[in-house]
C-alpha cells in the first residue's frame, strides 16, 4: 500500500519542534514548567516523522476560520 | 500542618489498630446513671458530642475535639460488600494452590513491560497452573459476597489464607502498590468516633442514637455471640449461621442499598440510613454539603412584573430587605448616618440588625438596647444595615443553563411579598409568571459588589454570547403595543400625544403640533443620527419587495432618528432579533440601550392601555367562501391521497430512490397533506380580515400562522415519530377500521379545527401526540439538565489568566487563546454571506 505522508495532509497543522533556547524562552514567557503544557504522545504519527523525544516541544500552527492562523504548543510525553 | 499530598489506598488492619484509641467490646452503650460505658460505642475515648464534657483522650471540649476512631476485633474476617467484585476477579486469576498468577512468566513480563489494565489482564488468565501444573475449580461469584469453588463454598477465612500467599511482585502487576488484596477481607472493623454519629437527648430525656450507632450495635452484638459460641464449641451450623448474620450486618453498614439484600430496618420499621446513603445522591455529603451548600444573605420567593421599573432593577419586599444585610464600618463621615440606622432598628427599614465591635464580637441590635448601643458605637464599629435601594444583587432562576441565568441587579426596595422585575428580562431568564420562584443573593464586601457590576449587570448581558444578537428585548405586549402606534397612519390628537410621551420622558420636548402620527412619536425616542432599514417580521414576502412604497407597510426605514415608513414590531425590537436593539448596541453602547428599552416598552404599554386591545373566538370565523374552500381543498388532497393509495396497490407507484414502495407512498402522502395545508394556510390569511388574533401572529407578539390555522381550520396530520399514526390494533389504529386500512382518517389525520371541535377518533390521535411531545420534552429537559451537571464539572475552575492563558487549578494551560482566537462571541457580528452578491461581482 501506498505511504501517505501526513505531513502534507489538509487537515493536519504544521508542527515545528523548538529548539533548546525558544524552549526555555516560552516556559519563561508563560511562567510555567514543562508539566504544565499540553500534552502529545511521543508515539504520535507526527512526532514520529519529526523525530521528536520525550521533554521536546513542539508548535503547532493551525488554520482557523475565526483567527486566521493560531499558534499552540505540546509538550511530547511517553506513551 | 502543611499537607504535601495525599495518598488514596486500603486502609489495612495494622493502621486501623494504630489509629484506635479504645476497643469496643461492650454491646451497652450506657450504665444505669446514664454514663458511657467504656469500651462501649460511646465510649468517652472517642470524642465529645455533649456541651461541658471534655474528651478522654485529647482533652478538647466540643468543637475542639474532631473525635478519634476506635475497633473492633472481628470474631471472623468479613467480607467488604463494595469490593467483592473486585476480589472475585482476583480470584479468578491466581492459583489455588500456589496463589500465583495464572500467566506463564513470558507473557507476564510483556504485560508488566506493557502495563496493562487490571481488566485486560483478567482475560488471559489460564485453566491450568503454568507453575505447579494444578489444575483449577470452577469459580463463581453469587451476589453480593458469596464465592463458591467447584460448587462448595469458599468463606472468606479460605480467601483470605489465598490472598496472603500472593506475592507482592506479582500484586504489582494487577496495580496493587502498597497494599494487599487480603486487606478487603476485614479482621478490624474501625469505629468511627462519636461526633460523626452524635446522639441526640429528647426533651423528654430519653436519648435518640444515631443510625451508625444503631448498625455498630448490632455487628458488636453478633461478634460477641459467634465468640461465645465458638468459645463453647457449638456445632458448626450454629457458628456458619451466625457468621452470616455477622457479614450481614457488616455489609449493611456499608451500604444499606445492596440489591438482593433486605435493608436493615428500625425499631419502627424506618429503613437505616448507613455509610453509602451518607455520601451518595444530591442529598448526599459530596453533592449536598461539599461541592453545594446552602448560603447566608440570600432570598427565595415568587416574581410578578412591573412594567414600571427599569430593565436592570429588581423589586424586593420590604420584607426581605430587613432580612439582608450589608456591613458597613463606622468612620468619622458616616457616624452619624450609621446611628440613624441604629436607631430604626431591625424593625423599622431603613435599619440595621447587628453590630460587630472592633473586637470582633457582634451584638443583636432590639428595640430595647438601641440606644444603649448609639452610644456606644465609634469609629471601627461594624454595622449590618439593611437593604437598600441601588445597592447590587445577584438574581438567578433555575435552571441555570446559561450565564445570563445569573444577572446583577438594581436593589428597588417595595411594599409586598414578590420579587418584582421589569418584561424585558423574560426571556434570559425565562421567566414567566405562572407562579415562577426567584433567588436573590446579596454580595458583601465592596470587592463582590464591584466585580459583581463589572461582569454580571444586565446591560453588559443584552447580548448573548449564544447567538450574539440581543436576548433581552421587546416582548408580547410591547411588541403587540409598538405595532398599534406605528402601523399605517395613525394619528394622536395633542392631548394623546402628550400624554404618551410625558408617561415616558417628563423632560422630553413636546412638538408644537396638532396631530402626530404614531411613527411621528416613536421617533421622538430615537437618538438624532440613528438609521437603519430592514423588513419587518410582517413582511408577507412579497415576490418583489417594494421596500418604501410596501402596501402591507412592512419595511422600516429610519433616517437620523426620523421614522419615515413600516412597523415597529418583534423583528425591529424584540428578543433574539430585534435589528434596532442590535444596532445600537453597538452604536451607543449596552447603557444606552437600556434606558431606549424601558422608554419604548413603557411606551408600548401607554399604547395599549389607551388604544385598546382584547382578542376574541369570534376572531377565528371564517367566512362563508373560506369555509367551502378549504372543504374543497380537503376534498382534493383526500382524492389525491386515496388515487396514490390505489397507485401503490396496483404496484404502479413510482419507487423513490433509497425507498421502499410503502416509504414511497408515505413520503408522497406526507407531501399531499403539506401542501394542502400550506394552501389552506395561504385561504386563512387572505380571508380572515387584519384582527387582533391575526395581529398578533404577524407581529411576532404571541402564536403563529400555523395555531390559528390549527384552531380555526384545520389540524392536520398527527404524527409518532415523524411518522403517520401506526399504532394500536393489528394492523389498524382502532378496532373500527379495516385491517389494512391506510387512509388518512385511519391514520390519524385530523380535518377539523380546534374550534370546531375533534371527532372522539381525532381527539384520540391528538392526545397521543400530545403525549408524545410532553414525554419528548422531559427527557430532552433531563438530558440537557445531566449535561450541563457535566459540563460544570469539567469546566468549573477554568480561567482566563492576565495573560491571556486559559488554564486549570494547577496552573496547567488549556489554551494560549480564550476559545483558540480570543474572540467574544457576543461581540462577534452575525451576518449572512450573500453568496449571489459574490458571485455577480466575480462573474460580471
Ligand atoms: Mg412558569
Ligand atoms: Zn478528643
Ligand atoms: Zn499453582
Ligand atoms: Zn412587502
Amino acid at each position: 500500500m501506498k505511504k501517505i505522508n501526513i505531513e502534507r495532509h489538509e487537515l493536519v497543522p504544521k508542527h515545528i519542534i523548538l529548539s533548546e533556547k525558544e524552549r526555555q524562552e516560552l516556559l519563561e514567557k508563560y511562567g510555567i514548567t514543562l508539566k504544565q503544557l499540553p500534552k502529545i504522545l511521543v508515539s504520535d504519527p507526527i512526532i514520529q516523522i519529526l523525530n521528536g523525544k520525550v521533554g521536546d516541544v513542539v508548535k503547532i500552527i493551525r488554520k482557523s476560520p475565526t483567527a486566521g492562523e493560531i499558534t499552540h504548543y505540546r509538550v511530547v510525553i511517553k506513551g | 500542618m502543611l499537607v504535601d499530598k495525599i495518598e488514596f489506598s486500603l486502609l489495612n488492619p495494622e493502621l486501623i489498630r494504630k489509629m484506635s484509641v479504645a476497643k469496643i467490646t461492650k454491646t451497652e452503650l450506657y450504665d444505669q446513671e446514664g454514663y458511657p460505658i467504656e469500651g462501649g460505642l460511646m465510649d468517652p475515648r472517642l470524642g465529645v458530642v455533649d456541651p461541658g464534657v471534655r474528651c478522654r483522650t485529647c482533652g478538647g471540649s466540643v468543637g475542639e475535639c474532631q473525635g478519634h476512631f476506635g475497633c473492633l476485633e472481628l470474631t471472623r474476617p468479613i467480607i467488604h460488600v463494595h469490593y467483592a467484585k473486585i476480589l472475585f476477579s482476583i480470584l479468578k486469576m491466581i492459583c489455588k494452590k500456589c496463589s500465583r498468577i495464572l500467566i506463564d512468566e513470558k507473557e507476564l513480563k510483556k504485560i508488566k513491560e506493557r502495563k496493562l489494565a487490571f481488566k485486560k489482564i483478567v482475560k488471559l488468565a489460564e485453566k491450568r497452573c503454568p507453575y505447579c501444573k494444578q489444575e483449577q475449580g470452577k469459580l463463581k461469584f453469587i451476589k453480593p459476597y458469596t464465592f463458591t469453588e467447584d460448587n462448595e463454598i469458599l468463606n472468606p477465612i479460605k480467601l483470605r489464607e489465598r490472598f496472603e500467599k500472593m506475592s507482592d511482585e506479582d500484586l504489582e502487576i494487577l496495580g496493587f502498590k502498597k497494599m494487599r488484596p487480603e486487606w478487603l477481607i476485614l479482621t478490624l472493623l474501625p469505629i468511627p468516633p462519636v461526633t460523626v454519629r452524635p446522639s441526640i437527648t429528647l426533651e423528654t430525656g430519653e436519648r435518640s442514637e444515631d443510625d451508625l450507632t444503631h448498625k455498630l450495635v448490632d455487628i458488636v452484638r453478633i461478634n460477641e455471640r459467634l465468640k461465645e459460641n465458638i468459645d463453647l464449641g457449638a456445632p458448626d451450623f450454629i457458628i456458619e449461621d451466625l457468621w452470616e448474620l455477622l457479614q450481614y450486618h457488616v455489609s449493611t453498614y456499608f451500604d444499606n442499598e445492596i440489591s438482593g439484600v433486605p435493608p436493615a430496618r428500625h425499631r419502627s420499621g424506618r429503613i437505616l440510613k448507613t455509610l453509602s446513603q451518607r455520601l451518595k445522591t444530591k442529598e448526599g455529603r459530596f453533592r449536598g454539603n461539599l461541592a453545594g451548600k446552602r448560603v447566608n444573605f440570600s432570598a427565595r420567593t415568587v416574581i410578578t412584573p412591573d412594567p414600571m421599573i427599569d430593565v436592570d432593577e429588581v423589586g424586593i419586599p420590604q420584607l426581605i430587605a430587613k432580612e439582608l444585610t450589608i456591613p458597613v464600618r463606622v468612620n468619622e463621615k458616616n457616624i452619624e448616618e450609621m446611628k440613624k440606622f441604629v436607631l430604626n432598628g431591625p424593625e423599622n427599614w431603613p435599619g440595621a440588625n447587628y453590630i460587630i465591635r472592633p473586637d470582633g464580637r457582634r451584638k443583636k441590635i432590639t428595640e430595647q438596647n438601641k440606644e444603649d448601643i448609639v452610644k456606644e458605637i465609634a469609629p471601627g464599629y461594624i454595622i449590618e444595615r439593611h437593604l437598600q435601594d441601588g445597592e447590587i444583587a445577584l438574581f438567578n432562576r433555575q435552571p441555570s443553563l446559561h450565564r445570563m441565568s445569573i444577572m446583577a441587579h438594581r436593589v428597588r426596595v417595595m411594599p409586598f411579598k414578590t420579587f418584582r422585575l421589569n418584561l424585558s428580562v423574560c426571556p434570559p431568564y425565562n421567566a414567566d409568571f405562572d407562579g415562577d420562584e426567584m433567588n436573590l443573593h446579596i454580595p458583601q464586601t465592596e470587592e463582590a459588589q464591584v466585580e459583581a457590576e463589572e461582569l454580571m449587570a444586565v446591560r453588559k448581558h443584552i447580548r448573548s454570547p449564544r447567538f450574539s444578537g440581543p436576548i433581552i428585548g421587546a416582548i408580547i405586549d410591547h411588541i403587540t403595543g409598538l405595532y398599534l402606534l406605528t402601523h399605517g397612519k395613525k394619528k394622536f390628537d395633542r392631548e394623546e400625544f402628550t400624554q404618551l410621551i410625558r408617561a415616558v420622558d417628563p423632560e422630553i420636548e413636546i412638538p408644537d403640533k396638532k396631530t402626530m402620527t404614531g411613527k411621528e412619536i416613536f421617533s421622538m425616542f430615537l437618538p438624532k443620527d440613528f438609521s437603519i432599514e430592514h423588513k419587518s417580521k410582517s413582511c408577507v414576502g412579497c415576490k418583489k419587495c417594494l421596500k418604501e412604497r410596501c402596501e402591507h407597510d412592512a419595511y422600516v426605514v429610519i433616517k437620523d432618528g426620523k421614522m419615515l415608513c413600516g412597523t415597529i414590531d418583534k423583528a425591529a425590537v424584540g428578543d433574539e432579533e430585534g435589528k434596532i436593539i442590535d444596532k445600537m448596541e453597538k452604536l451607543y453602547g449596552p447603557e444606552f440601550v437600556k434606558k431606549f428599552l424601558f422608554k419604548i416598552t413603557r411606551l408600548a404599554v401607554d399604547v395599549l392601555t389607551k388604544v385598546g386591545f382584547s382578542i376574541s373566538i369570534s376572531d377565528q370565523d371564517l367566512p362563508q367562501e373560506a369555509v367551502s374552500e378549504i372543504k374543497n381543498v380537503l376534498e382534493k388532497v383526500r382524492k389525491d391521497v386515496d388515487e396514490l393509495i390505489k397507485l401503490y396497490e396496483k404496484g404502479e407507484l413510482k419507487v423513490l430512490v433509497g425507498r421502499t414502495p410503502k416509504e414511497s407512498l408515505e413520503h408522497s402522502i406526507k407531501i399531499t397533506l403539506r401542501n394542502g395545508l400550506n394552501e389552506i394556510g395561504s385561504i386563512l390569511e387572505k380571508s380572515i380580515k387584519e384582527n387582533s388574533t391575526i395581529m398578533m401572529a404577524r407581529s411576532g407578539a404571541k402564536g403563529s400562522m400555523v395555531n390559528i390555522t390549527q384552531t380555526a381550520a384545520v389540524i392536520g396530520q398527527e404524527t409518532i415519530m415523524g411518522e403517520r399514526m401506526e399504532r394500536g390494533y393489528y394492523e389498524r389504529t382502532f378496532p373500527h377500521f379495516k385491517k389494512g386500512d391506510i387512509s388518512l382518517e385511519a391514520k390519524g389525520f385530523v380535518s377539523r379545527g380546534f374550534r370546531n371541535g375533534l371527532t372522539p377518533f381525532e381527539f384520540f390521535f391528538d392526545a397521543i401526540n400530545s403525549r408524545e411531545s410532553l414525554m419528548d420534552k422531559s427527557l430532552k429537559t433531563r438530558h440537557s439538565g445531566y449535561m450541563e451537571r457535566r459540563l460544570v464539572g469539567a469546566l468549573q475552575d477554568l480561567k482566563v489568566e492576565y495573560d491571556g492563558t486559559v488554564r486549570d487549578s494547577a496552573n496547567r494551560i488549556i489554551q494560549f487563546i480564550p476559545g483558540e482566537d480570543g474572540l467574544d462571541p457576543s461581540k462577534v457580528e452575525r451576518v449572512g454571506v450573500d453568496v449571489r452578491g459574490i458571485a455577480k461581482e466575480l462573474f460580471r
